[in-house]
């Protein structure tokens, strides 16, 4: 295999513009990008930065209703993609250049056998025989780590796990060995013990075959493992760019600085109060779904009163449906919740108003967490109506005061529609609901993991306000550990439905750990470029992620 | 050759000469083939096939600027955000919306816009149309476009409110059903799969036939036919309401069921009932019409479009149109309905042009 490194893709003065409100509007306002054969440029920003428009722009693709502008050049190996043909495009797409979705899951037709779609695009192009295009498969199976590579290809897609199914993702895109792929946040929707193989998985592929990648993602130790060289993108334009160590190193731009400062955000550590009841008690919980296998087992846990736990697991661990069981809406076979010492009613139906209001809930997507239909006004006014009976003037104080306590202004945001705000502003306002009716425990449901890193960090230094200054108790359900460092009083680790190891954040981040807490906590990528070649020389490719916890509980 | 063949071609030519000229390719392609077609209907039906295509086009034409026109209305008397909704509308659901307009005003006006009223008998049987009967009389001499008029008012009544009966029962127990689930949902569905599994018709003949034909009657037979169709797709929509997250949260609140329905499920469903409504209003005024061609419908001598069909079927084999007129009138109706139906299915369903 050669490695030469000669220019593969040049992009530019790149305009995309999207057609809103009757016109027309730049997306991308003029992008250069050079991308050199066998170089990973890591593309990274916000939403709505940009970067998957570029990432398909590469492709010479707009999605539908946006349109490439006159006087943009995208050259893929001297080949002109704005003025070329579509069928000239589509000659190129998927032989020459790759896309590995983000939602593997939702990008592989469930109707059809991995290795079918797998030998789709070779069979389509006659480079292989079909036989031939089935071996290739399972070799790259096999180099990607895939269990039982020469069996796995058979399976339907929703038999694989997330992350091997990511994985065969990503063999698929190499099956006609192409030039340059674009991986369109690949690992956003996995865990990260998960994360981690694919990771692993990735960059040994692309070096082996010498292949360009277009890397978009917007978590920072991501791509500082995965890139060459970073671009750094906000509202479609470019900020900077530079070697990976270089960026990490010494970031010249205000805006890439404040990028890495994120996580540098952390709460004062509380500790319990001694001799208190706590708010709220776990005590021995079975929880299962309709007769099915017991999802919960024997899980105790306290929270007190304003203090932060934070409860992590990957998912199918449990997390979620312990929140369902405090909420009511999962009543426990077996135990019992106990809310300041006296139990609390099982089934959320048959609590009274005052029980409901004691314990809201905060949603992961604030899309499907606010109505769409309704204004906030009425979305933060009815908590505060339903359970404390104001209308009129009393009703609009309390919400203009709700909307200052998020950090918005009310006169702009009283009358608006949910679809009218951002990803960070929908989800205060779905903090400000829980406020509404306040109450004294709120229970966070991966509240930050849809939002980027400036917008969570927001989130997470405006919850840390307002437990300080109303005395609120979070149960902060979560598997990003950077979350739980930042914000967390206590730790609780679950795996398989039980409680593995739980105590103050401060224990739970100094050694000796649970094995599988220490899982967890070495799998969270760091900023340091060598962070996950130096965790595979210690760990071992054997054991990580999915092989690690699958060895843990022999 | 007369003055109006002559006319005709030189019309065409100059036209598609003028569209390859200014490069309008669609424009050049339509009418050129025209002219084709012109050459080849010219000679085989001579200048009389001429003309009907002449007004043929010259109707399509003024209809286009008539939705034209009636769009461009509403659009500057609706407010900035009903405006940006109908300036996505085609000149089709233009038209459509401009025939329902018209129908409503000529139902909600009937009394003033007909000269006679409709059982008033003014002359002969099945006299031909003069000044003073644009449509000429019907069997008992009462005058065809008056009972047209308030056969407006009659036939739509009808079909409308047993529309909005039959969305009030579907919808409601389709939004309950979801939202209550378990055995409720289960009873209900059934309930509604033993209805559906009647023939119409035949249900409605029975009903008429038990308690006799009375508005009151038809109305309510008509609406249990159509409610379980409501019902499914109601069910269907909301049960991928009830699965979000702001359900959730509402039903943690502690809300009742009618909150729930009325204030959280009903507005995020709203779009596909509101299309459905008019798919259903057609089938609705089709079967209204139906049971007034069998006799069983609106009884005389109150006008409505299906019976006047019917009483005045003998004309058709006497080479005249007067009994199709209503029969047209129900026909516009329904592909008026359907072109705005279209369109906001289309709005719905997030299909976007490139």
């Amino acid at each position: 295999m050669s490695h030469d490194k000669s220019v593969l893709l040049e992009i530019k003065n790149l305009r995309i513009e999207g057609y809103s409100d009757e016109k027309w509007v730049d997306i991308i306002k003029g992008v250069d990008l050079t991308l050199h054969r066998g170089e990973v440029m890591g593309l990274i920003g916000e939403s709505g930065a940009g970067k998957s428009t570029i990432g398909a722009g590469a492709m010479g693709y707009a999605r539908d209703g946006t349109r490439i502008s006159e006087g943009s050049s995208i050259e893929f190996d001297g080949m002109e993609l704005t003025t070329a043909t579509e069928s000239e495009k589509r000659a190129l797409r998927g032989s020459r250049i790759a896309y590995v979705a983000q939602s593997a899951a939702a990008s592989f037709n469930p109707a059809h056998k991995i290795i079918d779609q797998h030998t789709e695009a070779p069979l389509q192009y006659r480079l292989q025989k079909r036989m031939e295009a089935q071996e290739d498969a399972m070799d790259l199976y096999k180099r990607l780590r895939l269990p039982n590579p020469t069996e796995i290809g058979f399976r339907y897609p929703h038999q694989v796990s997330g992350g091997q199914l990511q994985r065969a993702m990503t063999a698929m895109a190499m099956s006609c060995r192409p030039d340059l792929i674009i991986f369109d946040e690949p690992t956003t929707a996995l865990d990260v013990t998960t994360q981690i193989e694919v990771l692993a998985a990735i960059r040994d592929i692309v070096e082996q075959f010498n292949t360009a990648a277009l890397y978009i993602t917007h978590d920072l130790a991501v791509v500082a493992q995965m890139a060459d060289t970073i671009k750094v993108l906000l509202k479609g334009e470019e900020v900077e760019e530079a070697s990976t160590k270089e960026m990490l190193d010494n970031p010249k731009e205000d805006y890439t600085k404040s990028l890495w400062a994120v996580r540098s955000f952390e709460s004062p550590q509380r500790h319990r109060p001694k001799d208190a009841t706590p708010l709220i008690s776990l005590q021995h919980v079975d929880a299962s779904y309709s007769s099915g296998p017991k999802i919960l087992d024997d899980v105790s846990f306290d929270i007190y009163e304003g203090m932060t736990v934070a409860v992590v697991g990957e998912s199918g661990s449990g997390k979620s449906t312990a929140a369902r069981v405090i909420t009511g809406l999962l009543p426990p076979s077996k135990g019992e919740v106990l809310f300041r010492g006296t139990p609390f009613t099982h089934d959320y139906r048959n609590r009274s108003k005052d029980e409901l209001r004691q314990c809201q809930m905060i949603y992961q997507s604030a899309d499907t967490s606010l109505n769409p239909k309704v204004r906030i006004s009425e979305i933060i006014g009815r908590p505060a109506q339903f359970y404390s009976g104001l209308k009129g003037t009393a009703l609009k104080a309390r919400v203009d005061e709700l909307l200052d306590l998020i950090e918005l202004e009310p006169s702009q945001f009283y009358n608006r529609y949910p679809s009218e705000l951002s990803g960070g502003q929908k989800q205060r306002i779905g903090i400000a609901r829980a406020l509404a009716a306040e109450p004294a425990f709120i229970i966070c449901d991966e509240v930050t993991s849809a939002l980027d890193q400036l917008v969570a960090e927001g989130i997470l230094r405006l919850l840390d306000r307002l437990q300080n200054e109303l005395n609120l108790a979070y149960m902060f359900i979560t598997h990003d550990l950077a979350t739980v460092r930042s914000i967390a009083d206590e730790v609780v680790v679950m795996q398989q439905g039980k409680v593995v190891e739980q105590g103050p954040k401060d224990d739970m981040f100094t050694p000796p750990h649970h094995p599988y807490t220490d899982l967890l906590l070495s799998s969270v990528p760091e900023m340091d470029p060598d962070w996950l070649t130096t965790l595979l020389e210690e760990r071992g490719i054997e054991n990580l992620g999915d092989a690690a916890a699958a060895n843990m509980s022999k | 050759m007369s003055v109006f063949v002559i006319a005709y071609y030189s019309l065409l030519l100059i036209g598609s000469s003028l569209a390859a000229y200014f490069n309008k390719r669609s424009i050049f392609i339509l009418l050129f083939s025209l002219t084709m077609v012109s050459f080849v209907l010219g000679i085989i039906g001579g200048s009389g096939a001429l003309v009907m295509v002449a007004t043929f086009a010259g109707l399509l034409a003024l209809a286009g600027m008539v939705s034209y026109s009636f769009r461009e209305a509403l659009i500057m008397m609706a407010g900035p955000e009903l405006a940006k909704e109908l300036r996505t509308a085609p000149l089709t659901a233009a038209f459509g919306m401009f025939v329902i307009f018209t129908y409503a005003i000529t139902g909600i006006f009937a009394p003033w816009i007909a000269p006679y009223g409709e059982a008033e008998v003014i002359s002969n049987a099945f006299e031909p149309a003069n000044a003073d009967m644009l449509l000429g009389a019907d069997q008992l001499g009462r005058d065809m476009f008056s009972r047209l008029v308030y056969g407006t008012r009659n036939s739509v009544g009808l079909a409308l409110t047993a529309t909005v009966l039959a969305f009030v029962l579907g919808a409601g127990a389709g939004m309950l059903a979801a939202t209550k689930g378990g055995w409720f949902d289960q009873f209900m569905g059934r309930f509604a799969d033993v209805i559906m599994s009647i023939p119409s018709l035949i249900f409605a003949l029975l009903m008429l036939s038990i308690f006799g034909s009375s508005m009151p009657v038809i109305i309510v037979a008509v609406a249990i036919i159509y409610a379980p169709r409501v019902f499914r797709l109601t069910r269907a929509v909301a049960g991928n309401v009830v699965v979000m997250d702001y359900i959730e949260a509402a039903k943690l609140r502690g809300e009742g069921t009618g909150y729930l329905i009325r204030r959280e499920i009903l507005p995020n469903s709203m779009a596909p009932l509101v299309a459905e409504f008019g798919l259903e209003f057609c089938f609705v005024f089709l079967l209204v019409a139906g049971l007034s061609f069998l006799g069983l419908g609106i009884q005389p001598p109150t006008a409505d479009w299906g019976s006047m069909v019917r009483e005045n079927a003998t004309l058709i084999s006497f080479g005249d149109i007067t009994p199709l007129i209503p029969a047209a009138a129900i026909a516009l109706l329904t592909v008026a309905v359907n072109f705005v139906v279209d369109w906001m299915l289309f709005r719905s369903s997030g299909l976007k042009e490139q």
